[in-house]
């Protein structure tokens, strides 16, 4: 095995260790007084910026109706195969609306390809990550934990319209 | 003076000491983690009690609970003797090392050490070395290739250090003419601090109590990443416990054991020239004999997370050709300085 040369030899200071160690030790003492980089999680919550892709959620407009017509592209297109939708008619203008709309969140890997490939809107990422559940059947969200009310979403949505 | 007065003065004295001796251990793992902890910008554990206040005694109820697992190709006895032969190891030595100025209390003189040993340091030597014992066992019985390497390291590594730990101690017996603790602690009166005086010898003995107490730098004997624990691999609950009590046991140790052959042990420079009475003096030798240790125990954790781990041989030829040659040196600086000055 050829031997590695050092880049540098060391001098005479640095051979001795001491004032190395020495200024190593500083270095430590100094950081001890730095402000801390730790977020205390339940006191202190993380506020994800508009880029970030958490748990999937249907858009509710503000007169309290969904903004998807089940075409079904998410569903066709989750990696995962993770949503379930069952399309039905409606006398809005849409005309079609999910009956039933399901995510299996233990399947989801929030790849945010439902978000992309929605013609609608309908389907977001939201800043939610606090996803527990204590068995399986609670892991499958229904409409009535999907829908969210527009408001609450705006700042992804934007985000949607400009880089998109 | 009768003897149930010394029994009951002894008792005491031991049950000070343990007592104090086990809760700065349990503070001292606390002390590690929270120095750590700001040291790498974080917080360090403080959700037990009073910002972690309480988190030692969690910690010990969690061992206590653990299941005490025994592998299959264990040697039982030595598996179950190391940890408590570490332990006794660690408490034991402190008997020798005097905190204090003696006092008068109830109208008898005590002496703040537990037992007045005229060759007090070569006891501490003693015991110490027998640590590596414990350490050893605990490697070999416990039938696993990580547990052995680390017990042959950690035999291989105190055996070298103790003889350069061994010659800066020469100097220091020299300066006192004397084995005892408190002749050692009184020679060193006003500035005359060893640390002063030999510099060589603080360094080389400050040097090799790491090496012997197995922090890092020279904690070769658990190196995490190549040897799982260590010697302590196998252990579980309350054995492991000990383990990592006997350890930090032997940090108090180290410390004291500095600060009685360096720093002057409880003696404060020039502090009779500020006329306070007697019981004041007393009690701020006292003090300071705890806060130079304390501000060691601190230094030791420092160090630990500054400074990485030595290579094996790196470590080996500290030792040998580094830290021996200047212990040396220091002996012969000893006698000049005492052929000069005396």
């Amino acid at each position: 095995m050829p031997v590695k040369k050092r880049k540098k030899d060391l001098n005479l200071m640095e051979n001795l260790y001491i004032p190395e160690i020495a200024k190593g030790l500083a270095l430590t003492f100094k950081t001890m007084f730095k402000p801390k980089v730790t977020m205390e999680y339940p006191e202190v919550k993380f506020q994800p910026p508009a880029s970030y892709r958490g748990r999937p959620v249907l858009v509710q407009e503000e007169s309290g109706v969904e903004r998807c017509v089940a075409c079904g592209l998410c569903s066709r297109v989750c990696p995962a195969l993770a949503i379930e939708v069952r399309a039905s008619e409606t006398e809005l203008e849409k005309e079609r609306y999910p009956e039933k709309f399901e995510i299996n969140m233990l399947r989801c890997i929030f790849c945010g390809f439902c978000e992309e490939v929605c013609p609608e809107e309908a389907i977001v990422m939201s800043k939610d990550y606090e996803l527990v559940f204590t068995d399986r059947e609670d892991a499958i969200y229904g409409k009535d934990k999907l829908l969210v009310p527009v408001a609450n979403l705006k700042d992804r949505l934007e985000f949607l319209r400009n880089f998109k | 003076m009768d003897i149930w007065g010394i029994v009951i003065e002894s008792v005491v004295k031991i049950l000070f000491v343990l007592t104090i001796m086990l809760l700065t251990v349990s503070y001292l793992v606390l002390a590690e983690r929270k120095v750590s902890a700001w040291i790498q910008s974080r917080f360090g554990p403080n959700r037990v009690g009073w910002g972690g206040a309480l988190q030692p005694f969690a910690d010990v109820a969690k061992l206590l609970l653990k299941e005490d697992i025994v592998p299959k190709a264990a040697d039982k006895t030595l598996h179950t003797l190391a940890p408590f032969l570490a332990i006794f190891i660690a408490f034991s030595t402190y008997a020798v090392i005097p905190f204090g100025p003696p006092i008068t209390l109830f109208g008898r003189e005590i002496n703040l050490h537990l037992a007045d040993v005229n060759i007090g340091v070569l006891y501490v030597l003693a015991l110490t070395s027998l640590g590596v014992y414990a350490i050893t066992f605990a490697g070999w019985s416990s039938g696993s290739k990580y547990s052995l390497l680390g017990g042959i390291r950690s035999s291989a590594q105190m055996i070298s250090y103790e003889v350069s730990m061994g010659f800066s101690i020469g100097g220091v017996v020299m300066m006192a003419s004397s084995l005892s603790p408190v002749d050692i602690i009184e020679s060193q009166s006003g500035w005359m601090w060893n640390a002063i005086v030999q510099p060589i010898g603080f360094i080389t003995f400050l040097v090799s109590a790491f090496a012997e107490t197995n922090r890092l730098p020279f904690d070769l004997p658990e190196a995490e990443p190549e040897l799982v624990g260590g010697y302590h691999t196998e252990y579980s609950s309350m054995k492991f416990a000990s383990f990592f009590m006997a350890e930090y046991a032997n940090m108090i140790i180290a410390s004291g054991m500095i600060v009685m052959l360096y720093l002057g042990g409880w003696q404060v420079p020039y502090i009779e020239k500020l006329g306070l009475g007697s019981p004041f003096t007393q009690i701020i030798q006292t003090l300071s004999f705890f806060v130079k240790v304390g501000f060691l125990l601190f230094f030791f954790i420092w160090v630990r997370w500054s400074i990485p781990r030595f290579r094996y041989d790196q470590l080996m030829n500290l030792g040998w050709k580094v830290m021996f040659p200047l212990s040396l040196l220091n002996i012969v600086w000893v006698a000049v300085v005492i052929m000069l000055f005396n």
